[in-house]
């Protein structure tokens, strides 16, 4: 096909866009620069943006994984939340027993309690992913009143077994030692527990593009996404990997609820389903199946309840719901409309 | 003439209430090209997509080769030898004309030789190799998609209408690489509305109507068959010159 008629040609991108394509991007510096404007004292802006930082961080670990069970499978999982409460229970049973990590005020013998909580929560709700998928979910795929109803009866099913374990009162989990507090800069106080959330968030979000963007696996999670049907054209079976995807998701759900558990250092059994309409609002801001969209949204959502918290206790009620309005009226499938073959 | 390589057999599809198709029998002879023609909704694409898997058929029997592969999912038929190159060409968009690629070779690393002609093919695969596969143009993805197809050695690849709303010249050039497709001994079932293109590198030709074969044989029978295509133009033809 050397036919020099068909001459290879691509539109160039201009600038407008551009920036029209990495506006979504743009908009976290910008509500952070708003927020300076709206606040005036500089010090409370450090510290109100590192607790929305902080909160969105921990919001996007456990909204990660439902954005992308809903992109693969198109699966809608009313059960998600209670991944993040069975995580925070398990991590709070490890937490309870290092209690020799946590009471000394050492930060690496805190730390690996902390991560020895995390995982242990990660190996429970990946494992309890693996039952849910294939009990709950895996007879009504495709059926989507049915997904809304069958998870939603996981989740009961789940708070109910909590109650069984653990008991039903609320219980205080408090946070290791030199997890406590806050480091004063200057005048500004940012508590050392938001730094590690942000850290784990960030590190979790880069290590989700690389896998995204860099592995087969990522490849074969993005192209189903897109076109499921062609990925197993391919010859890939796609109910495989999306058993993967929703193990890791349900494992990240109980990381996120272990941070939660600490952040807000008291946990119940209904904690999941009352952040999953925090998480369901983040999705939908991102863009249903689009990771990138739910870390802004997660952003967008933490820094935002936190400045109006500030600035406008009232409105701090309705502002997580008034920017997702804002954002649909923008984009109405969100800030990352995921393109859908089918 | 030796044993069919693809053989249905009575086969029956539904969708929802509707019965599409209605006891396809057809056989693909290996090597060659087999040219599947016929009216809009004949059901010349459900046939394709039945062979695949991504339909069930609700009777009759898909055989490939010696193996029955109707009721298999469709990763299993796939990893048989059939690659599917759809009508919306199911181009990844979110994905670079390298990643696809990647992805297409599911067996393992591309084999670089098998990847030097394939752009000698379609050159701008080659052009385009890190670019974004949404920004390409219709043309372009068609090559896409039909390089995907061929990017491991296949025993059939399907091709669902590949000159679809394509300018002349690229129709040519899409035309010019199935027939070098085909010298490389690949059998290939073509669903095509073109017929000057179809009887230019079909071999065998099945025309189906009302979800059903009303005729198959060769393609060269039927271009020199003045009657027979009046009749089968009349029927199936007429509105796709």
């Amino acid at each position: 096909m050397s036919d020099t008629s068909i001459r290879p040609k691509m539109e160039r991108e201009t600038l407008r866009d551009l920036l029209i394509r990495k506006l979504p991007v743009l908009l976290v510096p910008l509500l952070a620069i708003a927020g300076l404007l709206a606040i005036g004292n500089p010090a409370s802006w450090v510290t109100l943006t590192a607790a929305g930082l902080a909160m969105g961080m921990m919001i996007f670990i456990m909204a990660s994984g439902l954005t992308v069970v809903f992109g693969l499978m198109d699966v809608i999982n009313f059960g998600h939340g209670a991944f993040v409460t069975v995580g925070a229970f398990v991590g709070f049973t490890v937490l309870a027993w290092l209690g020799g990590w946590t009471a000394p005020p050492s930060v690496m013998m805190n730390l690996a309690a902390v991560l020895i909580a995390i995982l242990a929560a990660m190996v429970v709700t990946g494992l309890l992913g693996y039952a849910f998928e294939r009990v709950i979910v895996m007879p009504v795929y495709g059926q989507h009143l049915k997904q809304i109803l069958v998870t939603m009866g996981g989740l009961i099913i789940a708070q109910q077994m909590i109650h069984v374990i653990w008991g039903p009162d609320e219980i205080h989990l408090s946070r290791p030692e030199t997890l406590q507090g806050a480091l004063v800069i200057g005048e500004a106080a940012i508590e050392k527990y938001r730094l590690l959330a942000v850290s784990i968030g960030l590190v979790l979000f880069l290590g989700m593009r690389h896998v995204l963007k860099h592995t087969r696996v990522g490849l074969l999670v993005r192209a189903g996404v897109e076109n499921g049907e062609m990925v197993e054209a391919l010859g890939y079976r796609i109910r495989r990997l999306f058993l993967l995807v929703f193990m890791t998701g349900s494992a990240l759900a109980g990381l996120g609820g272990v941070m939660w558990g600490l952040y807000q250092e008291t946990i119940t059994a209904h904690m999941g389903s009352d952040i999953m309409v925090m998480v369901f609002i983040v999705v939908i801001i991102g863009g249903l199946g689009s990771v990138e969209g739910c870390f802004i949204g997660a952003l967008l959502v933490g820094l935002l309840a936190n400045y109006t918290a500030f600035l406008a206790p009232k409105v701090a009620l309705i502002s997580t719901i008034g920017l997702m309005v804002v954002i649909l009226m923008w984009r109405p499938q969100g800030l990352y409309p995921v393109v859908k073959a089918k | 003439m030796t044993e069919p390589l693809l053989t249905l057999a009575g086969v029956h599809t539904h969708i929802g209430p509707y019965h599409i198709l209605q006891g396809v029998d057809l056989e693909v002879p290996e090597g060659g090209v087999t040219v599947l023609l016929g009216r809009n909704g004949a059901g010349k694409t459900t046939t394709l997509r039945t062979i695949m898997g991504l339909w069930r058929p609700s009777q009759g029997e898909v055989r490939f080769g010696d193996h029955l592969v109707s009721g298999l999912a469709t990763p299993d038929i796939a990893r048989r030898g059939i690659a599917f190159v759809p009508e919306d060409m199911g181009i990844f968009t979110d994905l670079t004309v390298a990643e696809n690629m990647l992805l297409a070779a599911a067996r393992g690393p591309m084999d670089a030789k098998r990847l030097d002609w394939i752009k000698q093919l379609f050159p701008p695969i080659g052009t385009f190799w890190n670019s974004s596969a949404g920004t390409l143009s219709g043309g372009q993805k068609q090559m896409l998609s039909v390089a995907r197809a061929i990017i491991e050695p296949r025993r059939l690849i399907l091709i669902d209408e590949p000159t679809k709303g394509l300018a002349p010249s690229i129709i040519r050039a899409m035309t010019d690489a199935l027939r070098q497709l085909k010298e490389t001994d690949t059998t290939i079932l073509l669903v095509e509305q073109n017929f000057a293109m179809a009887s230019s590198i079909g071999d065998t030709v099945a025309v189906m109507d009302d979800g059903r074969i009303i005729h198959a044989g060769a393609m060269r029978a039927l271009m020199d068959d003045a009657g027979l295509q009046e009749k089968l133009m009349g029927l199936s033809l007429e509105a796709h010159q």
